[in-house]
């Protein structure tokens, strides 16, 4: 038994150290300063990926700002207030949102916010994402707050505490490490997601100037080199896929630090 | 021991309303019923508990005491489907009335409660956080005397006092029961509800609570419920004996634990069930 499960841990593990590794390796040769810095150019002319980590970073700010706020309320909502039959309907409908694939998030984002804009823009796409972000928050801050001992809560309603202060003075604190956790990896989830960018965000070769206009992200940059015919642009999408998984750790250490339980 | 003997009636009825000692009535509840759903938990429970007394509560698990002492500061509105008949006056004031300010209620009666449930924050935090949300410190000066106030109260100060903003948790099992008494303290409520505040704790630090339990009579009305006869006996001057939802037998604990009026009390006092 002890085998068997540690051979499919080691499995496991060395896929993903493969997988990183073999990034690394074909990314490394593109990746220089001017890289991360520069906006794209023709074939040959070297170019970078500037505009698109800015524009990342823009995306994923404007999916957190609005997916992560109306996530948690409705994780509060579910847990504190929610044991009637609406709330088991919403607990369904966000059980089925989380399952629904991000092309469709996307297609349907093209739909009531594109179509209607008449283009695509910064805005639809961080909308796109936030749809993936609002249930994987609320049902990660559901959970936490139902691990929350109901000994606090009682303990903090025996000393004259209205329910709202309760639930934001002393149950929200003892599980904001767990929701942190989950807004983080909402944040990796969605810092990865191509398609639902696709029809919404479609991406620019300039650095944004604001939200109403087409967006450039490190994932469509990188679909976009990497089905193109020149060496030299896949050598690009390996460096700019490099580039992607380290901001992606890089934002999973930086919440770690900063959530990390201050009393535990 | 503690005694209110002499004023004891030499034979005392369960339902009677004269009271045991001398001292004011400070919670008066009469004919109570209690129900979780459909299950009746509590049957027409009448007591009195005078002003400025330790009365404790005692019977097998399961008899209701803990469901009572929580009917005291409507802890039990927490918990869905509970529904209570009967009357409880604190001060004379019908706690279930209609529009009846549960925040008041439980700023006037502490809860303690049976394993210790200090918040997620700082020493400090904890003690503190009754003040803050009953707005009780005008300034950070009286924040932070009410909370030292408390805590050599609850005996903790020389224990905790070069470490209040340290966490809570870091505290040993005696010391944290000692602060979920000094956080019940802080907001000088006027009546405090024990649940078996010692029955996860060593002998050394039950001792402890115990003294100041004993300590704390000279300026609250305490209740306390105890799985623990021994303890009952050494911090209480009345105690009540439960059975089944019912109430058996209230009396000067002095009598309960030598000579009890019911049958029953006396069965459970010298282990012949429970």
């Amino acid at each position: 038994m002890t085998t068997l499960t540690a051979l499919c841990t080691f499995l496991a593990v060395g896929i993903l150290i493969v997988i990183l590794s073999y990034i690394a390796l074909r990314g490394i040769s593109a990746l220089t300063f001017s890289f991360l810095f520069d906006t794209p150019r023709p074939v040959g002319e070297g170019g970078g990926i500037g505009n698109a980590i800015v524009g990342s970073a823009v995306l994923l700010a404007l999916s957190c700002v609005i997916g992560i706020p109306v996530g948690i309320a409705t994780g509060i909502y579910l847990s504190e207030f929610g044991g009637g039959m609406f709330a088991s309907a919403v607990r369904f409908l966000i059980d089925t949102l989380t399952g629904i694939p991000s092309i469709v998030t996307g297609v349907f984002v093209y739909a009531v916010v594109v179509l209607p804009m008449s283009h695509f823009s910064g805005f639809a796409g961080g909308i796109a994402l936030a749809l993936i972000t609002i249930p994987i928050v609320a049902r990660t801050t559901e959970e936490m707050i139902r691990l929350v001992p109901h000994s606090l809560r009682e303990g903090a309603l025996a000393l004259g505490a209205p329910q709202w202060r309760v639930t934001l003075g002393v149950i929200l604190p003892a599980a904001a490490s767990g929701i942190a956790t989950g807004a983080m990896l909402a944040v990796a989830r969605v810092s990865g997601e191509t398609a639902p960018l696709l029809f919404t965000a479609f991406g620019s070769r300039f650095f944004p100037r604001n939200l109403n206009e087409p967006i450039a992200s490190l994932t469509v940059q990188i679909y976009n080199y990497a089905i193109s015919p020149y060496d030299e642009w896949h050598a690009q999408a390996w460096a700019a896929t490099l580039v992607l998984m380290a901001l992606i750790l890089s934002i999973n250490i930086i919440v770690r630090f900063l959530t990390r339980k201050r009393f535990s | 021991m503690p005694t209110t003997s002499t004023n004891i009636a030499p034979k005392f009825e369960v339902k009677s309303r004269a009271s045991l000692a001398s001292a004011p009535t400070k919670i008066s509840v009469s004919n109570l019923n209690f129900f979780y759903s459909r299950t009746q938990a509590l049957n027409d429970i009448t007591v009195d508990v005078p002003e400025r007394m330790v009365m404790a509560f005692i019977g097998p698990s399961g008899c209701g005491k803990t469901t009572f002492l929580r009917t005291l500061n409507r802890m039990n509105d927490v918990i869905p489907g509970t529904r209570v008949e009967g009357n409880v006056l604190i001060d004379g004031q019908d706690i279930y009335t209609p529009g009846a300010d549960v925040v008041d209620l439980r700023r006037k009666v502490g809860m303690v409660f049976q394993t210790s449930n200090p918040f997620p924050k700082s020493i400090f935090d904890n003690v503190a956080y009754g003040l803050k949300i009953n707005r009780l410190a005008a300034n950070k000066r009286e924040l932070h005397d009410r909370v030292e106030e408390a805590l050599k109260d609850a005996a903790l100060w020389t224990e905790v006092k070069d470490r209040l903003k340290t966490s809570a948790l870091g505290l040993s099992g005696g010391q944290r029961q000692r602060l979920c008494i000094a956080r019940a303290l802080a907001i000088r409520p006027e009546v405090i509800l024990m649940d078996e505040p010692a029955s996860a704790l060593d002998p050394i630090a039950t001792s402890k609570i115990e003294e100041l339990i004993i300590d704390l009579k000279k300026q609250y009305t305490i209740v306390i419920v105890t799985h623990n006869m021994q303890q009952a006996a050494r911090v209480s001057d009345l105690t009540a004996f439960f059975l089944l939802g019912k109430l058996i037998e209230v009396n000067s604990t002095e009598r309960i634990f030598t000579a009890p009026d019911q049958k029953l009390t006396e069965d459970y006092i010298t282990g012949r069930f429970g």
